[in-house]
């Protein structure tokens, strides 16, 4: 790993100040991916402000009934927190799903929303990746591409984000709230990741020198009843093939209000608005949950070894709204 | 010198003066930031109890414990951890007295070559601390309720994270059950 500045910040505005007098430096959080890469060489920043001693770690209700949770708090506290799991029980189970309990306790939630791709290439030196030096080609598209996306990419790119905490806050329609050299400002979630197109490098849309200081997520009572489910080659600590996050209102039989988004398939954490559309009003049965699965793959893509990606996605999708429709939940 | 790189010289530096708390004792030391904490452990101080197994956050070998949280010390720069109770594997047993779990591991099998045995001791101090504080896990059926048992399901996935390439898990489980028989039920 090269050497670099280090410096820690007390507040969020000073983060902001520090970092703007600094070149080539990025903010630092609980270190669990910035760190990795920046051993691959991946990452090669000249500086670091570490913001993980920021007032910015508290979970809180919001005037709105929603909650906020400060960008620094740890994954395995929002996990925990009795608010999350009886209102969100998504979110708390997307974060136990993921990484192992070690890395849930030094993970803040910032940075797990900021992390990148676990593609094969971007990590590998050798290899072309658009990613890591835009114009370079993709040695994926051709490559070993069995975990890479089916959904959103482009001929530039084929890599996947790899959150689980991510694809519960892209159903819950969550805003990021942040602070930088021009002041505070919100994103809502699902405008946050970018996809790749013709810029693959540029990953979210967050300006130069902003800092993510919490997350907000909206009051959503029917997200009570909710599921997120992980498919991954082991049954433990390891990233997703497919998952799936959602959350169903049902009254007599029909669905009021549906959410469903993915993860391990698309380059951002994928909202899926096709499959919402066919499940909003219609009666929650089997076979509308498989005409919103369809929906949503219609316009997948699958490449050598991954298309089977495409039917995981489907029967997963069902399978979870099933769940989330059986009787027994709705008494 | 220009005036900027005398500014950013005051407010980042290239290598620090840090104080680390590691069982109980404080260490002044100076490094450059890119040091880990696993390499200040082991290289600093010299205590090589904390095993380096993959150096990229994959094995747990590295684990130890910070305010009591089992954390992966090849993930952490040793400039973060300031100020913060580190416990490694030299510092669970009391004096002469062996911790609870090392005496299990002996009594169960719990290692073949003992290289992950470190972690996997501090791993399990955290997680039963964890069980204990109420978190839940991958494989609780209801997150919104209280967990209560933690049964072979809960304390395998819990532990996922520490891998031991001779295949010991049956005896590490053993023992972690018998060093927590009184605490892993709520």
């Amino acid at each position: 790993m090269r050497n670099f500045l280090y410096s820690r910040a007390g507040t969020a505005q000073e983060a902001v100040s520090l970092i703007s007098t600094l070149s080539n430096a990025k903010f630092l959080g609980g270190g669990t991916n910035l760190v990795d890469l920046m051993r691959e060489n991946i990452e090669q920043p000249d500086a670091l402000v570490d913001v993980t001693r920021l007032p910015l770690s508290g979970i809180t209700e919001t005037a709105e009934g929603g909650i906020a949770i400060g960008a620094e708090v740890r994954n395995s506290t929002v996990a925990n927190h009795p608010l999350i799991r009886q209102r969100y029980p998504m979110l708390s189970q997307g974060i136990l799903c993921g990484a192992s309990g070690q890395i849930r306790n030094m993970a803040t939630v910032g940075g797990n929303i900021m992390q990148r791709t676990r593609c094969y290439y971007f990590y590998d030196e050798a290899a072309r990746c658009n990613k890591r030096n835009p114009g370079a080609g993709c040695d994926a598209i051709d490559g070993f591409n069995r975990i890479h996306a089916i959904l959103g990419a482009s001929e530039h790119c084929i890599a996947t984000h790899p959150s689980d905490l991510c694809v519960a806050l892209a159903a819950l329609d969550a805003t990021v709230r942040v602070d930088g050299p021009d002041g505070p400002r919100t994103i809502a979630f699902n405008d946050f990741h970018s996809l790749p197109g013709e810029t693959p490098h540029i990953e979210t849309a967050l300006r130069a020198n902003e800092l993510i200081t919490a997350v907000e997520l909206p009051s959503l009572p029917f997200a009570k009843r909710s599921l997120y489910r992980k498919i991954r080659d082991r049954a433990s600590y390891a990233f997703a093939l497919v998952s799936v996050a959602a959350a169903l209102e049902i009254e007599n039989g029909t669905m009021r209000n549906a959410r469903v988004a993915l993860g391990g398939v698309a380059p951002k954490p994928w909202r899926a608005w096709e499959a919402e559309r066919v499940l909003s009003g219609a009666p929650a049965t089997p076979e509308t949950f498989r005409r919103a699965a369809d929906a949503e793959l219609a316009n997948a893509r699958g490449y050598r070894d991954n298309r089977f990606k495409i039917e995981l996605a489907r029967r997963t999708i069902s399978s979870v709204l099933s769940e989330l429709a059986a009787p027994e939940v709705w008494q | 010198m220009d005036s900027g790189q005398i500014a950013l010289e005051e407010t980042a530096a290239r290598t620090v003066h840090i104080t680390l708390k590691v069982n109980g004792a404080e260490y002044h030391l100076e490094m450059e930031p890119r040091v880990s904490l696993l390499d200040a452990l082991r290289e600093y101080l010299h205590l090589t109890g904390s095993k380096k197994g993959c150096n990229q956050g994959a094995c747990g070998a590295c684990t130890v414990l910070c305010d009591d949280e089992r954390v992966l010390s090849c993930l952490a720069l040793a400039v973060q951890y300031e100020g913060v109770e580190i416990t490694t594997i030299e510092g669970v047993a009391h004096d002469e007295r062996l911790h609870p779990l090392q005496s299990a591991f002996v009594d169960q099998d719990g290692f073949q070559c003992g290289y992950c045995t470190p972690g996997q001791i501090c791993s399990a101090i955290g997680m039963v601390r964890e069980f204990q504080a109420g978190l839940p896990s991958a494989v609780t059926a209801d997150v919104a309720t209280e967990i209560h048992d933690l049964t072979e399901e809960e304390m395998s996935e819990r532990m996922s994270g520490n891998l031991c390439r001779c295949g010991a898990y049956v005896g590490i489980r053993a023992a972690i059950r018998e060093a927590f028989q009184s605490e892993v039920r709520r």
